[in-house]
């Protein structure tokens, strides 16, 4: 069981009208390894993260997670066993304050939410924790904004906060820097890299540097098919990725 | 500001009925008790409309159960107040488990379609049950006995309701405050991201429903014992619509939102009703205002806010 990888993906399958948007991805994410997945748009990377959130039904192929088949556990199972995701496009509750979101995500790891009586939002067994990922992101300033009113860069780093703070095995960060300007991005990978080694990552991402800052390792996805995976440095000089995907950014 | 004018509007309903009575004017003491009973069926459909974003269009049904948790064994010269409210708080609450159970499980208009649909069979049940006096309805003789407490004195009987009134707001309180109350509400905002997190959040909504109807299941009880008279009239689907206009209008996911729905709808019935025979049209009229414009209603207007 020592060397069984925190995650395994076999012949992982998914088609949308006909169209094969992960077409039978086999992976592994060790434990404690940043895995990187990059890849063109509309390669099947979102895709392939929801399917690993349970999310979507995929319809063919294997997950299996420190061992255990997953594929038929719904996504709420599956945050429960460890996982945790960020979305691409920003989805948090956007009516409750930035502070109650993360203590949402505390909640839900703590699990005792059949509480009827006593008020939550002065709990300190989930302020304190929902305070300290938000301090970890940067955003403790705007704990008490609504999450709908605060800023583009400020919705990508709660998205990363909620996951933090729901104390998960495994993330699935999917592009957790898209739309950021240079200045967050920077700071984003920084705390990115302050979790390596603490936390098992697959993270989707686009920008070239930050996905060399950061993984151990990378697969790229082309058309649905894992083109190739390996170190950072054999992915960078691997002449068939750098055709079908990095072209003249890596030249 | 929208606490103070709610505290103030329970004040006034405190003081209110025996100044009344003092003034010779038994009269609003009547229309008072129903605008208790009414608001705390309101508050109850605040509850899973306002805080769990279910909008539930039966919720009238609850109304009827309680009543004729009263009406039946009266029937039967079963008088135990405490019997009617075991009764009425069980059956409603049975009854929304079962259909809450099947309709959690759609979305939007579907929902509020079979909500509404669920609260039509319970109304064309009794309607066609004759014994109990089928569409006619059925009179209750004697109200529930209490020990101590005396129904057949209106002003008691307005106290009582006042309580449960009271009562429903406090629990309501509690229950939106606390963790279970932040789940349904975060459901409500965004279903996607509380299951990426965890939550199995079709648990809470049960409960949730469940609960709502129970309180709305006691506040019909209520209602029953002060109209003497019960049919199934009560529970008919424009009940249902008229609840949730009092949630709207007050003001959904405030605490006394729907207390100054209430008060709102049955000041506006009172007045409009001398006017003109079509006066649910300005009602509709003015829903339609307060959904544009102000969709926090009165409780966010008092605030400043047009969300
Ligand atoms: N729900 C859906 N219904 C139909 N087609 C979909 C759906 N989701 C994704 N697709 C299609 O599947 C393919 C893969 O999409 P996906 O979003 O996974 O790509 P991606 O790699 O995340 O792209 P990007 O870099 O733009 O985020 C695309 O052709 C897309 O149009
Ligand atoms: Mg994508």
């Amino acid at each position: 069981m020592a060397d069984e990888p925190l995650l395994r993906v076999e012949d992982l399958q998914k088609s949308f009208g006909g169209v094969a948007a992960v077409d039978g991805v086999s992976m592994e994410v060790e434990r404690g390894e940043v895995h990187a997945v990059i890849g063109p748009n509309g390669a099947g990377k979102t895709t392939l993260i929801s399917l690993l959130a349970g999310e979507l039904r995929p319809d063919r192929g294997r997950m299996l997670f420190g061992g255990r088949d997953i594929a038929r556990r719904p996504a709420h199972a599956r945050a429960r066993l460890g996982f945790a995701r960020s979305f691409q496009i920003t989805s948090v509750v956007p009516g409750m304050r930035v502070l109650d979101n993360v203590m949402l995500a505390v909640l839900a790891r703590d699990g005792r939410s059949f509480r009827f009586w006593r008020p939550a939002r002065n709990d300190p067994a989930l302020i304190g924790p929902a305070e300290a990922a938000l301090e970890r992101v940067g955003l403790a300033g705007v704990a008490g904004e609504r999450a709908g009113a605060v800023s583009h860069g400020e919705h990508r780093q709660l998205e990363l906060a909620m996951t933090l703070a729901a104390e998960p095995e495994l993330l699935l960060l999917d592009e957790p820097m898209a739309g950021m300007s240079a200045d967050e991005s920077r700071r984003m990978t920084g705390i990115l890299e302050g979790l390596k080694g603490e936390k098992t990552m697959l993270l989707v991402e686009h920008d070239m540097d930050v996905v060399f800052a950061l993984a151990d390792r990378i697969s790229v996805l082309v058309g649905g098919r894992i083109a190739a995976s390996g170190a950072p440095e054999a992915v960078r000089a691997d002449e068939a990725v750098r055709r079908a995907y990095l072209g003249d950014e890596a030249a | 500001m929208n606490r103070t004018v709610g505290w103030l509007l329970l004040a006034a309903l405190a003081a209110g009925p025996p100044l009344a009575l003092a003034a010779g004017q038994p009269f609003y003491v009547d229309i008072l008790t129903r605008l208790v009973c009414l608001a705390a069926a309101a508050t109850s459909l605040n509850l899973i409309l306002g805080h769990g974003g279910m909008i539930s269009f039966g919720h009238a049904a609850y109304i009827g159960i309680g009543a004729y948790a009263v009406g039946i064994p009266a029937y039967y010269e079963i008088y135990d107040g405490w019997l009617h409210i075991l009764l009425a708080v069980a059956f409603s609450a049975l009854f929304a488990l079962a259909t809450g159970a099947i309709a959690l499980r759609t979305r939007g208009v579907y929902f509020i379609m079979i909500t509404m649909a669920f609260a039509q069979m319970v109304f064309f049940a009794v309607v066609s049950i004759e014994e109990y006096g089928g569409d006619d309805g059925l009179v209750i003789d004697i109200r529930s006995e209490f020990p101590l407490i005396d129904l057949e004195d209106g002003l008691t009987l307005y106290y009582a309701c006042f309580a449960v009134l009271l009562g429903t707001l406090y629990l309501v309180h509690r229950v939106a405050r606390s963790r279970f109350g932040m789940v349904i509400e975060g459901a409500k905002g965004n279903e996607r991201r509380m299951a990426a997190l965890g939550f199995a959040f079709y648990r809470h909504r049960l409960a949730a429903y469940t609960l709502a109807g129970a309180l709305c299941g006691l506040s019909g009880a209520m209602l029953g014992n002060f109209t003497n008279f019960i049919s199934p009239e009560m529970m008919d689907w424009t009940r249902s619509g008229e609840l949730i206009f009092m949630v709207v209008l007050g003001g959904t996911g405030a605490l006394f939102g729907p207390l100054m729905g209430a008060a709102a709808f049955l000041l506006l019935e009172e007045l409009l009703s001398g006017w003109t025979i079509y006066w649910q049209l300005p009602f509709g009229l003015l829903l339609i205002l307060v959904v544009l414009f102000a969709r926090g209603g009165l409780a966010g207007l008092l605030e400043g806010r047009r969300g």
